[in-house]
């Protein structure tokens, strides 16, 4: 029987460092001997960055752009190889404010589809989704025979605790029409106060685990300056071992869900436990501080 | 010509059973869609103020509907017709496409040199413009238009639907290109998603001429007295053409044709003239409105469907002029009166007493009325695809009492009604054209006039009752068999 490929979606709020813990964490799988390919869908184009070393690559969307149709690329176009035979794609899109960037996504995953980009010796597809779930070209890659796994990205900042409750419930939307499964919460540390305690009682509400604490480590800065994991970078170095870890976790996790994502009042009470925000005083909403 | 009396209501049919039947009809739907489409049919009564169809409303999935969407509307009612534009579908090819000189607005001029509403204009959106936008091809596509066709008098872009999801700021770049090309281009939000039918892409249209266009341009000659607009002809199969002819014998300029066979700098300068006489009231009274409001322009509905109606509406026209306009009327009316009566003379023996239903859009609901009557012929049922209230309002005091009055009506009423009145002519739409043809109905398709017309005024009416006729009477029938 042939091996089923395992694709996985990585999701979080804007900026909380999806990118950066995606190619860490694939350079760690394929330090592991595992074929991996990411494929960036996001119009920034920073998905693969670290694993080609280089400042974009050139992404689908561009290259369609400039030939004019989907149709006349050609898959070597768009896919490079890098570090540990990672193959990387960018899906692209345009800059802000113009265009359909969803449809973007669509686009660039429809095209490797019919080229013939899942080949059988990958073991793994990561996509590497921006921001949020906007609209539904974002949740492209988790529709059916697409992503099965997602993971969030998280830390212990409320509107990323935010983001992440908000992406549970497009994934209960997906789950119950498909087979995607929520995996766990990827903890990208933040130094917040009690951040690992609360992200693991998030979790828990979520009915899921936190797969993984990642400690902040300017390390991380210092292997992006060169363009590169800290895996390639320092691969002796303690979050080189923290990567290498939480690709091992991932590459035995057995427990998918389907998460049970909080009420709003839910999700305050928990981050009132934790005392993230406090008690909400009525008598000040909506004054102005010279007031 | 033979009066008819309202109140001496065709034979056979009383409001009861008009009602008996709404209610057979409405048993042929589940429970909710039944509920949805209750208030949107109902036996006739010109003296219940009560009788109020509901109109307007979303289509009920699932039913069959005629309905066209915002797009339709705009490009090929209101903007389509102006001969010396080039109006760019603005989208995927598919739109402007099956668009494209469906409806028969004849033109005068050269096309391709002078005259460009034959043509289709699409930006022809591929992935990488829904991707990337396409503002940028937008603005290319001006800059050809205007290479390519120097005597363009302006450009008008019709969004469709990817335009209005992904945002393209299609303001802005018509804004640009106006002023770069030193023409009218016109950005016009139309997306078909819009609204629940055609009627909102004509309302758009509206205030896009509100916006951009009316009072831009005067006219070359001194205002005249006698200076009229016909608002709301297509010149479908050269209708406006037969309207404006009347309305000069009676001694009347007419000075823009909106938008039928229509000149851009003669629509822009429409505030000046001193009357607006509305024919399609439903896609162009909002503009009538505005220019008696903002310009102090009057406005009034007139019906040349037929000559009773013609006649009326002549003189009523007169009427806001002078004697001279008057005493022309009466000489014009008694004249064409004789051409018309022979006309009536050797087609009403064979249509005299046969029953219609019609199901079409914007005035002919009603407005044909009058010209079937004449032939002897009764309407037993009429409804609009996308009418208002103030459309049935106008509608109850044509119709007999205890006849139908429907609104977006889906296939499966109308072939029940079909059943039920078993009519001898049903005047509807393309789609509706094969069914009842198959049924062994004779049919007329009357939103182009079945490739025929005019049907405007006294050049018209010949031809609309040779049509009349020719359907019912056809040998055809005798040859088929109707399953009912």
């Amino acid at each position: 029987m042939a091996k089923k490929i395992r694709q996985l979606a990585i999701y979080g709020k804007g900026g909380i460092g999806k990118s950066t813990t995606t190619q860490n964490t694939v350079a760690g799988l394929a330090a592991m001997g595992k074929k991996v390919m990411i494929v960036g869908c996001d119009p920034k184009a920073d998905s693969t960055r670290l694993i080609l070393h280089s400042k974009a690559q050139e992404t689908v969307m561009d290259k369609v752009r400039e030939l004019g149709t989907v149709e006349d690329l050609e898959l070597e176009d768009v896919m490079k190889e890098g570090y540990g035979g990672v193959r990387c794609v960018e899906s692209g899109g345009p800059e802000p404010g113009v265009g359909c960037a969803g449809r973007g996504v669509i686009t660039a995953i429809n095209f490797l589809e019919e080229e013939g980009a899942y080949t059988p010796d990958l073991d793994y597809v990561f996509y590497d989704v921006l921001g949020d779930v906007v609209c539904g070209g974002f949740a492209m890659p988790i529709r059916e025979n697409k992503a099965q796994e997602i993971y969030i990205v998280v830390s212990g900042e409320m509107m990323a605790m935010y983001a992440a409750n908000n992406i549970c419930k497009g994934i209960v939307k997906y789950a119950s029409s498909g087979s995607v499964r929520l995996g766990g919460l990827i903890c990208n540390s933040r130094n917040t106060d009690k951040e690992k305690e609360l992200i693991e009682a998030l979790a828990a509400r979520l009915g899921t685990q936190m797969i993984h604490y990642v400690p902040r480590h300017n390390q991380v800065q210092r292997a992006e300056l060169r363009r590169m994991t800290v895996i390639e970078y320092s691969p002796e170095h303690e979050q080189a071992q923290e990567y290498r870890e939480l690709a091992r976790k991932i590459d035995e996790n057995k427990m998918l869900v389907i998460p049970t994502p909080l009420e709003m009042d839910d999700l305050e009470d928990l981050l009132l436990e934790f005392g993230i925000i406090e008690e909400e005083d009525e008598s000040i909403v909506g004054k102005a501080e010279s007031a | 010509m033979e009066k008819t009396d309202k109140n001496n209501p065709v034979e056979e049919m009383t409001k009861e059973k008009t009602q008996t039947l709404v209610e057979k009809t409405l048993e042929l739907y589940p429970e909710k869609a039944r509920k949805k489409r209750e208030p949107h049919m109902s036996a006739n009564d010109p003296d219940d103020a009560g009788c109020a169809i509901r109109s307007n409303r979303k289509t009920v999935p699932g039913v069959m509907s005629a309905r066209g969407c915002a797009y339709a509307g705009a490009k090929g009612v209101v903007w389509g017709p102006i001969r010396d534009m080039v109006h760019v579908s603005h989208g995927p090819v598919g739109c402007g496409y099956y668009s494209w000189g469906t409806r028969r607005n004849l033109v005068e001029g050269t096309m391709g040199v002078d005259v460009f509403s034959g043509m289709q204009f699409t930006s022809d959106f591929q992935e990488r413009d829904i991707v990337y936008g396409g503002d940028k091809n937008l603005e290319v596509l001006c800059r050809e238009a205007k290479e390519l066709f120097p005597l363009a008098k302006g450009i008008s872009v019709l969004s469709e639907c990817p335009v209005g999801l992904i945002g393209d700021d299609i303001n802005a770049v018509a804004k640009q290109s106006s002023e770069e090309l030193d023409m009218p281009v016109i950005p016009c939000n139309c997306e078909g998603f819009r609204g629940v039918s055609q009627s909102l892409g004509h309302h758009i249209s509206n205030d896009t001429i509100r916006d951009y266009v009316i009072g831009t341009r005067e006219f070359a000659e001194p205002i005249g007295e006698y200076d009229v607009a016909i608002i709301g002809d297509y010149n479908i199969g050269g209708d406006a053409w037969a309207s404006k002819k009347v309305l000069e014998e009676i001694g009347l300029n007419v000075k823009a044709v909106w938008t039928g066979d229509g000149q851009i700098e003669h629509i822009a300068a429409t505030h000046q003239v001193k009357l607006n006489l509305i024919h399609c009231y439903r896609s162009m009274n909002y503009m009538a409105k505005i220019m008696e409001e903002k310009y102090g322009v009057p406005h009034m509905e007139f019906n040349f469907f037929g000559p009773t109606k013609i006649a009326e509406s002549l003189r009523a026209i007169a009427a806001r002029f002078d004697e001279k306009i008057q005493k022309k009327a009466e000489e014009v009316i008694a004249r064409h009166n004789v051409e018309m009566q022979k006309v009536i003379d050797e087609y009403r023996p064979r249509l005299e007493g046969k029953r219609v239903l019609i199901f079409v859009g914007g005035l002919r609901p009603r407005h044909t009325i009058g010209a079937y009557e004449d032939l002897g012929m009764k309407v037993v049922a009429s409804g609009y695809e996308f009418a208002h209230t103030d459309d049935y309002d106008k509608t109850y005091p044509e119709m007999d009492k205890g006849t139908l009055i429907f609104d977006d009506a889906s296939e499966i009423e109308l072939e029940k009604w079909v059943e039920e009145f078993r009519p001898d002519l049903v005047a509807s739409g393309v789609k509706e054209k094969y069914v009842f043809q198959k049924a062994g109905v004779p049919f007329r398709q009357m939103h182009s006039w079945d490739y025929s017309g005019p049907y405007h005024a006294y050049d018209g009416f010949p031809i609309f009752a040779r049509d009349m006729d020719m359907a019912i009477n056809s040998p055809t029938w005798k040859l088929v068999k109707s399953p009912f």
